[in-house]
């Protein structure tokens, strides 16, 4: 769609006669592919480029191309402390995801099903992280572990990422709780469900798509977050404070070969996700025909 | 609890009794101390303008709501304090609220599967049988038409036996044609099961075809209670006069009065209203009388006892509508008339400008128990314009309050 724009802004700048007409429309034609292509390789290069060096036959510096090689792929842990630092990674966006996702779902419900005093300020406030720059985030959070005498480590990260992953959850969730019809809960409560099975076999299957969404948010925000985890971490690294610090003397190959695993995984989910629905809708199109 | 959910999968019916309800929401009342009974196994319709606190009533039956002062009983168990599930209640919502994420057969055995009623599955097939969807137990709601929602929906209320279904406006979003077939499979259907019906509408045809009993609500307060056709006849007030169909209503003092009747002088007019038919008899009152009862004239009657003339006035609007035409009367000094006439030739016997009489019955006519101060307030209030305006209204103070 943003492609469009321009072809259209070209189409109102030129006032040529109408014989010239039809080479304007092939310049069109041939304009709008090249955009386009261009814009997805600007894109996808930096992924692509990671993705090929992950194969480099490097030494200690993967910036030239030295030859074809699986040896990265199968020796990715002998990097000393990056396997440690990928599982610290995981274990800190798993967490972080579970207790945002958990708590700011709660608060979603509550900001769009209750009236309460100081119900708009709480929505307003819960914007506040996500407008305000991480280094000033990250910096606040550190002093505030420093006065509390808080060891730094892998506890205050997930804190520091749950703290920020709950505006993104609230926001996501907030929106499915307002779509959805309270008549539904009603029903629900008026079919004798008491309120927690109301809860777990309506609200919740309902707000299923949200919560995951919000879920995902969550993990992927807190996986490659760098600069609240460069504040709070301590000695402990994750994924990108590792690439961070390699980087200084040269990334090896290795971080390569996670990052590719990572974007390999996310589009192996994503690809399932959507033949599964697809399947799904033929299947349910099959038993209305 | 067990046993009180038990003992609500209702063989027939039960009584339902408010007593000095009221509701208040912050800043509005919508209901004030309202009392009403509605007998076991009747079709109760309750009937008003938007906002009239039908809803709200039904709501607090079913228990989505507390109410502020006063007791609900259903079969003579006070239910004030219990919380929806433990009533033997069930609502068909105006939205239907199928659970979406449910097949239709799921959908109609959660009620029974919550309760742990023995064989669900079974019951839920014989529920969709009586609306006549068995065939379609296995797809999702968003599959299904409106039509076919709103009937899950009921079968979803009913397969649990409530002793009182609650139907909260359940066609309003139905075309018209199928809200005419609707409305006779739900009386069918109420009369199959013999359940309590109360049923919430703002369309007093509905009201009319469906109901055995029919309350008009205004402003928080039933104005008028009983049979369809007596609420038609003889409306107590100018708003269910105005509200169930359209009435001429004419204010004056009573100028004598005798056994049987009172004459009122309607802008030097005498009419004659029967005393039976009066809810009033002395001082200034308003009378009315229906425009399918009013007949025109093309010439000056000859004074005849037992019937009233109005005229001569001016024909101002003329609008056919197949079976009948309505025709806007202006009488100088009286007002507007409205005057329904059945096409028995073809088309209009008068047209735009003719100068007409209008007579009717005096046994037809009927005398309010309003102020006639008053009348104004209760013009045209039941027009769908004006249900639009305040469904606006309505739209907006939700959304401020969000």
């Amino acid at each position: 769609m943003t492609s469009a724009v321009p072809a259209k802004a070209f189409e109102q700048a030129s006032f040529e006669p109408s014989p010239r007409a039809g080479r304007r429309m092939r310049l069109r034609g041939i304009g709008l592919p090249i955009y386009t292509t261009l814009a997805l390789l600007f894109l996808l290069i930096p992924i692509a480029y990671t993705f090929v060096f992950s194969f480099n036959d490097s030494g200690k510096l993967n910036i030239a191309w030295q030859g074809f090689t699986f040896d990265k792929w199968l020796t990715v842990c002998n990097t000393q402390g990056l396997c440690e630092a990928f599982g610290n990674s995981i274990l800190v966006g798993v967490i972080a995801t579970v207790l945002a996702t958990a708590l700011g779902t709660l608060i979603a419900i509550a900001l769009v099903r209750y009236r309460f005093r100081f119900r708009s300020s709480i929505s307003l406030l819960l914007f506040l992280p996500m407008a305000t720059p991480e280094v000033v985030l990250g910096a606040g959070l550190a002093a505030q572990f420093l006065t509390l005498g808080t060891e730094k480590g892998l506890l205050t990260i997930i804190l520091a990422h749950t703290m920020f992953c709950i505006s993104f959850v609230v926001v996501t969730v907030k929106a499915r709780v307002a779509s959805l019809d309270p008549a539904l809960e009603e029903a629900g409560r008026d079919l004798c469900g008491s309120p927690s099975q109301v809860f777990w076999r309506i609200t919740f299957p309902l707000l299923l798509p949200g919560i995951a969404a919000a879920a995902l948010l969550s993990f992927a925000l807190s996986f490659d977050d760098f600069i609240i985890t460069n504040f709070n971490s301590g000695s402990v690294d994750t994924f990108p404070k590792f690439i961070y610090i390699a980087a200084a003397r040269g990334i090896p190959a290795q971080v390569n070969v996670i990052a590719s695993a990572v974007f390999l995984l996310a589009i192996v989910i994503v690809v399932v996700a959507q033949v599964s629905r697809t399947a799904r809708a033929k299947r349910l199109a099959r038993q209305l025909g | 609890m067990a046993s009180l959910s038990t003992a609500s999968f209702a063989e027939k019916g039960a009584d339902l009794e408010l007593v000095g309800i009221t509701k208040r929401f912050p800043g509005v009342t919508a209901i004030e101390s309202l009392d009403l009974t509605i007998p076991a196994g009747s079709f109760f319709a309750l009937l008003g303008p938007s906002g009239c606190g039908k809803t709200t009533t039904l709501r607090l039956v079913a228990g989505l709501e507390e109410a502020t002062a006063g007791r609900i009983l259903i079969g003579g168990k006070d239910v004030t304090s219990t919380k929806p599930f433990q009533r033997p209640v069930n609502t068909v919502f105006q939205s239907y609220a199928l659970f979406p994420h449910m097949t239709i057969l799921e959908n109609v055995a959660f009620g029974l599967r919550r309760r742990k009623i023995g064989d669900p599955v079974a019951k839920a097939h014989e529920a969709l049988r009586l609306v006549e969807l068995d065939h379609l137990a296995s797809r999702r709601p968003a599959q299904l038409s409106g039509g076919q929602q709103q009937r899950v929906a009921l079968a979803r209320a009913i397969v649990n036996r409530p002793a009182l279904l609650l139907l909260d406006e359940p066609l309003g979003a139905l075309d018209l044609k199928l809200r005419r077939q609707m409305q006779l499979e739900l009386k069918t259907i109420q009369t199959e099961v013999g359940l309590t019906f109360l049923h919430v509408t703002h369309d007093q045809e509905e009201a009319m075809t469906m109901a055995d009993t029919v309350a008009v609500m205004n402003k928080g307060r039933i104005e008028q209670m009983g049979a369809p056709e007596e609420l038609y006849e003889l409306p107590r007030t100018a708003f269910v006069a105005n509200f169930l169909g359209q009435s001429n209503l004419f204010t004056g003092p009573v100028t004598s009065s005798t056994a049987d009747a009172i004459t009122v002088d309607v802008g030097g007019v005498p009419i004659v209203v029967p005393r039976t038919r009066a809810k009033r008899h002395a001082g200034e009152i308003a009378i009315g009388v229906r425009p399918e009862k009013v007949t025109l004239l093309t010439s000056a009657p000859a004074p005849q006892a037992g019937r009233n003339v109005l005229g001569p006035g001016r024909v101002t609007d003329v609008s056919f509508s197949g079976v009948s035409t309505q025709y806007l009367v202006m009488v100088p000094g009286i007002g507007e008339l409205v005057v329904f006439a059945q096409n028995m030739v073809f088309g209009p016997v008068v047209h735009v400008g003719a100068e007409v009489w209008v007579s009717w019955n005096a046994d037809h006519g009927f005398g309010l128990d309003d102020e006639p101060g008053d009348l104004p307030r209760f013009a045209p209030d039941a027009s769908t314009e004006s249900i639009a305006i305040q469904r606006r209204v309505a739209l907006e103070e939700e959304l401020e309050q969000a």
